[in-house]
């Protein structure tokens, strides 16, 4: 695996082995004074980050370092992209610097995908990892969540996985459904119609408006974050009438089941698809996700920085 | 392990038995012994020794000793598993690999006197990682490695302190170390090889 750019692309083994390194990774650093692994030293990591971000930047840059790369941080303000740089420019001058991976997040859709063809050269070129482009994939959250989810239910396939709140903006989603259905979990969307993507029809899950219907069944539940920045008309009356229908309140949170996890991928807009209580329960996995995001990423970086060109995960 | 063994019956004559699985049991008793022996473990003022088994056959070697060690002595010793997968010198020339578990006993390895195990000491690459492994873990007292097999060909100055059976190889063979909760049945063979050594 040379690039990690969808979460679609991932086969199942693919996928299984990261989870497996990545637990293997939480092992490995388990109470230890000195969280520093010599894995990729001397290896040259650079994000780039043509949009906001805590968790996946901090986490990356923090799988980095433990595993003793050197990380550099190029977010879009602070650097020539600011002067009006493209964004193959800023690629090709990375890769001119040395970079052995791009860790890109940018708002247009297929970001990651142009720019790991920009940056090929005669020997291959840098690793892309995709760290959320547009509305189309962000598949390290996908894996983290995957995590999270096998972590508490001792698995994921046969579970029922119902992903709640803005599906038509949301990377999130679109990653979580290729995934969960690669790895054979059963998906429910559930949405107002007006933030359903046009063809959901044809995606691997099942559709509903109804979040009350969907919660006594439900295995896991992800909320997502309404992003009103992606947002450029009435996608619904009001943010009280949303979250009425399709937030997940306190009250609304007893009709889960006792084994069921809420998550959320970040940043939470509480009181909007998530209440105050309901983050903080113990049911809700949200601080758990941010540690398998730091050891899912070690992962993914150990799976495409480390051996030679043709590696699959071999035992 | 998947891999293919197209010499089969044919290669008879370079593909032998080294050791029993008497044998191998034997071999464990007395590297057992001669852990106790040597850290005076049951002594009133012995160390707190942890056996930590390098995956895969490692782990379970240990978890052999420690029982061995148990039933002869009386003591009660630590065992683990350290995986040295990520402080290899050779990850970069290899495809990546699973990792295996870490489990390090609780109270850690600080002050102990810790005994790495391997199923077969070679390069010496591998003790060298799990050293550098040990070092970011935490600061032994001392550090003592029991091997089931040494096959010669060191590339780095490393001995074992317990040795189950010195055999002279040729680079071109392969020992393979078979044990029952890892392979079904105990013994180790030497045959003509198929790729580099771990």
């Amino acid at each position: 695996m040379k690039h990690l750019l969808a979460a679609a692309d991932l086969t199942r083994e693919d996928a299984t082995g990261i989870l497996d390194n990545a637990d293997r990774f939480r092992e490995a650093l388990l109470g230890r004074e000195v969280k520093k692994l010599p894995t990729l030293r001397g290896r040259t990591i650079i994000t780039m980050f043509y949009e906001n971000s805590t968790r996946t930047r901090v986490s990356f840059e923090v799988a980095g370092k433990w595993m003793s790369a050197d990380v550099i941080n190029v977010s879009s303000s602070g650097s020539s992209v600011s002067k009006g740089e493209s964004l193959r420019d800023t690629a090709l001058t990375l890769r001119a610097a040395g970079a052995d991976a791009l860790i890109v997040r940018h708002p247009a859709s297929g970001a990651a995908q142009q720019l790991a063809q920009w940056t090929l050269d005669e020997d291959g070129g840098p690793s892309v990892i995709n760290a959320g482009d547009g509305t189309h994939e962000h598949p390290t959250q996908a894996l983290l969540d995957a995590l999270t989810i096998r972590q508490r239910l001792g698995g994921v396939e046969g579970k029922r996985v119902v992903i709640v709140g803005d599906v038509l903006h949301s990377r999130v989603a679109r990653s979580n459904v290729a995934l969960l259905h690669t790895l054979g979990a059963e998906v429910v969307l559930v949405a107002p119609p007006t933030l359903l993507p046009v063809g959901v029809e044809g995606w691997p899950v099942t559709v509903s408006n109804d979040l009350d219907a969907e919660l006594p069944l439900a295995d896991a539940v992800l909320m997502l974050r309404v992003q009103a920045e992606r947002m450029n008309g009435g996608f619904f009356p009001s943010s009280r009438e949303y979250s009425v229908r399709y937030g997940l309140s306190e009250k609304r949170q007893v009709q889960l089941a006792d084994h069921a996890v809420v998550l959320h991928p970040g940043p939470m807009l509480r009181g909007m698809e998530i209440a105050y209580s309901v983050a903080d329960s113990s049911q809700s996995a949200v601080l758990q996700q941010v540690s398998n995001g730091v050891h899912i990423r070690m992962a993914v970086l150990f799976q495409l920085l480390v051996g030679s060109e043709e590696g699959a995960i071999s035992a | 392990m998947g891999s293919p063994d197209p010499a089969g019956s044919d290669a008879g004559a370079t593909d032998r038995e080294l050791m029993s699985a008497a044998d191998v049991s034997r071999t464990i008793a007395r590297i057992a012994h001669q852990i106790i022996e040597k850290t005076a473990l049951d002594g009133p003022d012995g160390p707190r020794v942890v056996l930590l088994g390098i995956p895969t056959r490692g782990v379970t070697l240990a978890t052999r000793l420690a029982r061995n060690i148990a039933e002869f002595s009386g003591a009660e010793v630590a065992h683990g598993a350290l995986d040295i997968t990520l402080y290899r010198d050779d990850l970069m020339s290899k495809p990546p690999r699973a990792l295996a578990a870490t489990s390090i006993p609780e109270g850690g390895i600080d002050g102990a006197l810790v005994v790495l195990v391997d199923d077969v000491l070679y390069s010496g690459r591998s003790v060298r990682s799990a050293l550098d492994a040990l070092r970011d873990l935490g600061r032994p007292r001392a550090v003592q490695l029991a091997v089931l097999v040494d096959r010669g060909h060191r590339e780095l100055p490393i001995r074992a302190d317990y040795v189950g059976k010195n055999v002279p190889t040729s680079r071109a063979e392969n020992v393979k170390v078979r044990l029952t909760e890892n392979d079904g049945h105990d013994g180790v063979r030497i045959a003509p090889y198929g790729g580099p050594a771990r």
